[in-house]
Parts: C-alpha cells; structure tokens; sequence
C-alpha cells in the first residue's frame, strides 16, 4: 500500500516486532504506519469482527487502535516508533481476561 | 507550579502564541500529541528540513515555512510536552481566590494535572467524515492520513491510487505526490460543476490574496500537464472488495464508471475540533459556508468561559496563516485578561492581529463556495458509525421514532458512544436527524460530549495523584 521515497532508504530505521517478526521502520513514522506497510490493517471490529485499517492518521477515527508493547486500544498512530517496540493487530473485542 | 497559560496544541497557532506569550514573560506550558512541533500541517518539518532534504523542497515553500516557527517556539522557554494526551479540562470552583484551570494528560503512561490560570485551545481540525458504501475498508484512508504518512515517514501510496474529493488539500497533495514520482491513477473531483458561477461573486474579495490563488492554478495546470486523469462531477462514490478496497465505482453525469483501486484517498474539507470545547459547556456556533459547529468567541479569542480561549482551525477553517494570526491575537487576549497589557496596547496590538488575520482568510469565501459539505443522499445499508457500526437506515429509523434529539438517537442506539467518541459519526447523525424532522440543520445541535476526551486506562487513572506536573 505505501513505500519509501527512494531517498529514505539512507533515512536512520530501528527494529521494530509486528506480531513477532522483526522488521525495519523508520525513524519518525507511527506504529499505525509500520501496521499499514506490513499488515495492511490494525485491528478487527468488535462487532461484526470485520478488518480495519488506519483511517486518519492524526487521532480521531479510533480505526488504527492495536496492541503496542502489550498495551491494548492504543491509539497507534500516535505511537512514533521506537527501538524494540512490540506491534500487534487487536482482534474483535478485548477480552477481560489476558490471553 | 500554576503556570499563566496551558496551551493545548502546538500547530502554528500554539506555537504562535507561545512565543508572544513567553515574550511578554508570562510562563506557559504546551502540552501536544505529536512527538514534535508543527502540528499536522507542519508535521515533522524538524526532521524533513534538515539541509539539503529533497522533501523538504518538493513539500513546497508553505511547510518550509513551519521549520522558523518551530525554532522559535524551542528557544521561546515555554515548558513543552510532547505526545502528551490531554483527556479532561476542569475550572477549579467558584470560592477559589483566582481562577485555576487543571488540565488532566497522559503522558507516558502516567496521568498528570497541570494547573493554569488561562487555558489555550488551539487543536487544529479534522477531515469532514462523509460516509459511503465500503469507506470502512481497509484501503480507504482520508488524503490528510496519506500526507502525514509522507510529512512523518517518507511514504508514498502504491496502487492503483485514487483520489477522491475537493478542496485545496487533494490538490496540494496530488501536486506533492507527482513531485517525488509517486503515480496516482485518477483524481475524482467531487465539487458542483458550475465552479466560475459559484466562485464569480467571491472572486474579487480573493484576489486580495491572488499569490495563493495563483498556486492553487498552478497545481492543477501542472496536475493537467503531467497528463492526470481527472473525472469532475463524481457522486455516488463506492468502495468494493471483500476484505479490503480491490476496485471504485462512481457516476458523473456521463454515467457510471468503475476501475481497480488499491489506495482511495478521500477528502471532503475541514471541520473545527469542537469535542473540549463542547464538554466544556462553550456556546457553539453553527457555519452554514462550512457546514460544521465553532466555539462562539470574542474579539479576543476567548470562549463564553472565562478564561478559556480558542485559536487556529479550532476556532473555523482558515488555513496555517490564519492560524498564526489568531495564536497572536489570542495572547493578546490572554495578556490583557492577565492584566499584563494595557486596554489602548492590547487594542492597538488587535488591530494588527486582524489586518493579518483579513488577509489571510481572503480567499476562504471563495473556497467555501467552490468545495461546499457533500448534500448527496447516504443510502440505508451505508455504515454511518465506523466504531458501532450502525448504518444509515438504523441511524434514519431511530430519529422518526421521537423527538429530534441527537441525545435520544446516541443512548437509542449506540452511535457516538464508541471509542471516537462521535468524530466521525457526529455530523452525520445530526444531520440525518434534520432530515427525519424536516428542521434546518443549525437547529439540531449535536450529542453531549462526555469525558474523559481521550480512552484513558484503569492503570492511568490511578496514577492520578501520584504526580503533579
């Protein structure tokens, strides 16, 4: 869905997890971004359990909500990246009880 | 400590009046969700203007601009906090000795109070939300998302990329895009044909500001040259897939027309971030040229609260210039409100804030007319909440069955209840409320904002007390 500018290949990245696997990101994007680039979604509804990816980027659409180092219902567009960040999509509702 | 103001916020206006308030040595503490000054129309201009970035240059001079400010705003000494999310505002009670604001955030996990005399608003605006078939699909993001992916992560869409929608933000970022190569498949213009006719009686006022009407023509003569397909008219836009965008459908006059997507960009202008204002009780304007809700104000940027004060988009769209304008004329008024400046400084330094503030809202009537709020019929099965999924037809159910109450229509059936709280279902309930009971649209209102403002967790709110800012 996105890619780097060509220029933004000399750009500083750390190493980030999404649902386990490491992968590069760049310094100044959100988790929300590295979710769009890898996943291509952020979550599933808690109604109807159906995919969502993040909507707006700047905080209020609540579309882009995903587990970010184990934190759930973070809004992870505003989540710069940070060296070691664990990223995870949220699936349908959250449970009482952690998995 | 009490600080002499709170600034929410730290876009230009924020930045603005930081640094005119610390120039009148007054103390002040920003508090902002992003990592970095600039708000979201300078987003990450620290980092992007560093010498010699190409994307610096390819943004365009307007957002080279925001790197001076926000160097300003740094060595202006007012105590800055960034991704600070700011969840609830309270006036201390009527038998205090002066006036104190608390101003509840989290920040780093840890919730904290910050107390002021003056509180500041100055957060900006979000899209327009105009739902339609398939929005909700993974694929589908607003075209102000797509440039904060480029401004905060050098990222550009892949395709086939469509745009869709009206406004000076498609066409900036259509501009931005063919700039550093990115290929875009068509751009779908949403506003009313009869754009000269429209625009006719405005024009003169615009001209006032013809530098930026001469770019806005620039954009699209290069946008026409580099050989973009463009469709005008488009109505009836839809999004179709399984689980995510795979192709868009749409009707121009001509008839209706269908292609492969794999990024739709959509934008219907601007609304005010009204949700603190709103639970703060603020009286509310409605805007029939931008069909959206503002905080009455002023001559001096302050609320009917006492003490609290709106700048920027928050106050109604008018652009970053704009935005500067109104952070100045709002530490004016938080200045004299202080009584550090005199009432013959304090109006002297208003007029120059307003001369400033005309000019940069000069082409604004113009650009209201040209790209007005879409009017085209939400069809039933169209998901108008994106948290509860409620669709237009339960929406359209739930207002005939009583009184028009967007109140009523929330606790009936859920929609504004969710995470976002109503920002993306606000509007749109109220409006399909109007439409039930025939009544303008002004009249309506829209749902009681409860706090917090933002999702705060169990664990946050108890480690309330434990600090203070």
């Amino acid at each position: 869905m996105f890619r780097p500018l060509p220029d933004s290949s000399e750009g500083p990245t750390v190493t980030v997890f999404v649902e386990g696997q490491p992968v590069e990101a760049y310094v100044g994007e959100t988790a929300a971004s590295v979710l769009l680039r890898h996943l291509g979604t952020a979550r599933t509804t808690s109604i109807s359990e159906s995919p969502r990816a993040p909507f707006c980027m700047m905080g209020c659409c609540f579309d882009c909500l995903a587990e970010i180092d184990g934190k759930g219902s973070t809004q992870s567009c505003l989540e710069p990246v940070r060296d070691g960040m664990t990223i995870a999509r949220q699936m349908s509702a959250r449970k009482v009880v952690a998995r | 400590m009490i600080f002499d103001t709170a600034i929410i916020g730290a876009g230009p206006a924020g930045m603005q009046a930081a640094c005119d308030l610390r120039a009148r040595e007054l103390s002040v503490i920003v508090l902002d969700e992003q990592p970095a000054p600039g708000g979201q129309i300078w987003r990450g201009v620290e980092r992007n203007c560093q010498p010699g970035s190409e994307l610096a240059q390819r943004l365009g001079a307007e957002y080279r601009q925001g790197a001076g400010v926000a160097r300003s705003f740094r060595a202006c000494g007012a105590d800055y906090r960034p991704l600070s999310r700011v969840w609830q505002i309270e006036e201390t009670g009527p038998d205090a000795t002066e006036q104190c604001w608390q101003v509840f955030v989290i920040r780093e996990g840890q919730a904290e109070v910050v107390e002021a005399r003056r509180v500041l608003l100055a957060i900006g605006a979000q899209e327009r939300p105009v739902p339609f078939p398939g929005w909700t699909h993974p694929g589908v993001m607003t075209v102000g998302a797509a440039q904060i992916m480029l401004k905060s992560g050098g990222l550009l869409p892949e395709g086939p990329v469509w745009i869709c929608g009206a406004g000076p933000l498609p066409l900036l970022y259509a501009h931005q895009l063919r700039k550093l190569g990115g290929q875009i498949a068509g751009f779908l213009d949403t506003a009313p044909r009869d754009t000269v006719r429209r625009g006719l009686p405005h024009l003169s006022g615009a001209l006032r500001d013809w530098k930026s009407l001469a770019k806005g023509l620039a954009w699209q003569a290069g946008l026409r040259a580099a050989g973009l397909r463009r469709e005008t008219g488009v109505r009836q836009l839809r999004a179709e897939g399984k689980d995510r965008l795979e192709r868009i459908r749409w009707e121009t006059p001509e008839g209706e027309k269908t292609a492969p997507a794999g990024v739709l960009l959509i934008h219907e202008g601007l609304v005010p971030s009204v949700h603190p204002t709103l639970s703060l009780q603020c009286e509310h304007t409605w805007s029939d040229a931008q069909q959206s809700l503002r905080p009455v104000l002023d001559a001096w940027g302050e609320t009917t609260r006492r003490g609290l004060f709106v700048a920027g988009d928050a106050a109604g769209i008018d652009g970053a210039r704009a935005a500067l304008a109104k952070g100045t004329l709002a530490a004016v008024g938080i200045a004299r409100s202080l009584d550090v400046l005199s009432e013959a400084k304090a109006k002297q330094a208003r007029a120059a804030g307003d001369r400033a503030l005309s000019k940069a809202r000069a082409t604004r009537p113009l650009l209201d007319t040209l790209y007005p709020a879409p009017e085209g019929k939400i069809s039933d099965d169209v998901i108008v909440c994106r948290c509860e999924e409620l669709t237009a037809g339960q929406i359209r159910a739930a207002a005939g069955r009583g009184s028009a109450d967007p109140n009523r229509v929330k606790s009936e059936t859920r929609a504004g209840m969710g995470p976002c709280q109503g920002r993306q279902c606000g509007y749109t309930v109220a409006r399909l409320i109007a439409e039930a009971h025939d009544m303008p649209r002004a009249e309506v209102g829209f749902h009681n904002i409860r706090p917090p403002l933002k999702p705060v967790s169990v664990g946050e709110l108890a480690s309330l007390g434990k600090a203070k800012a």
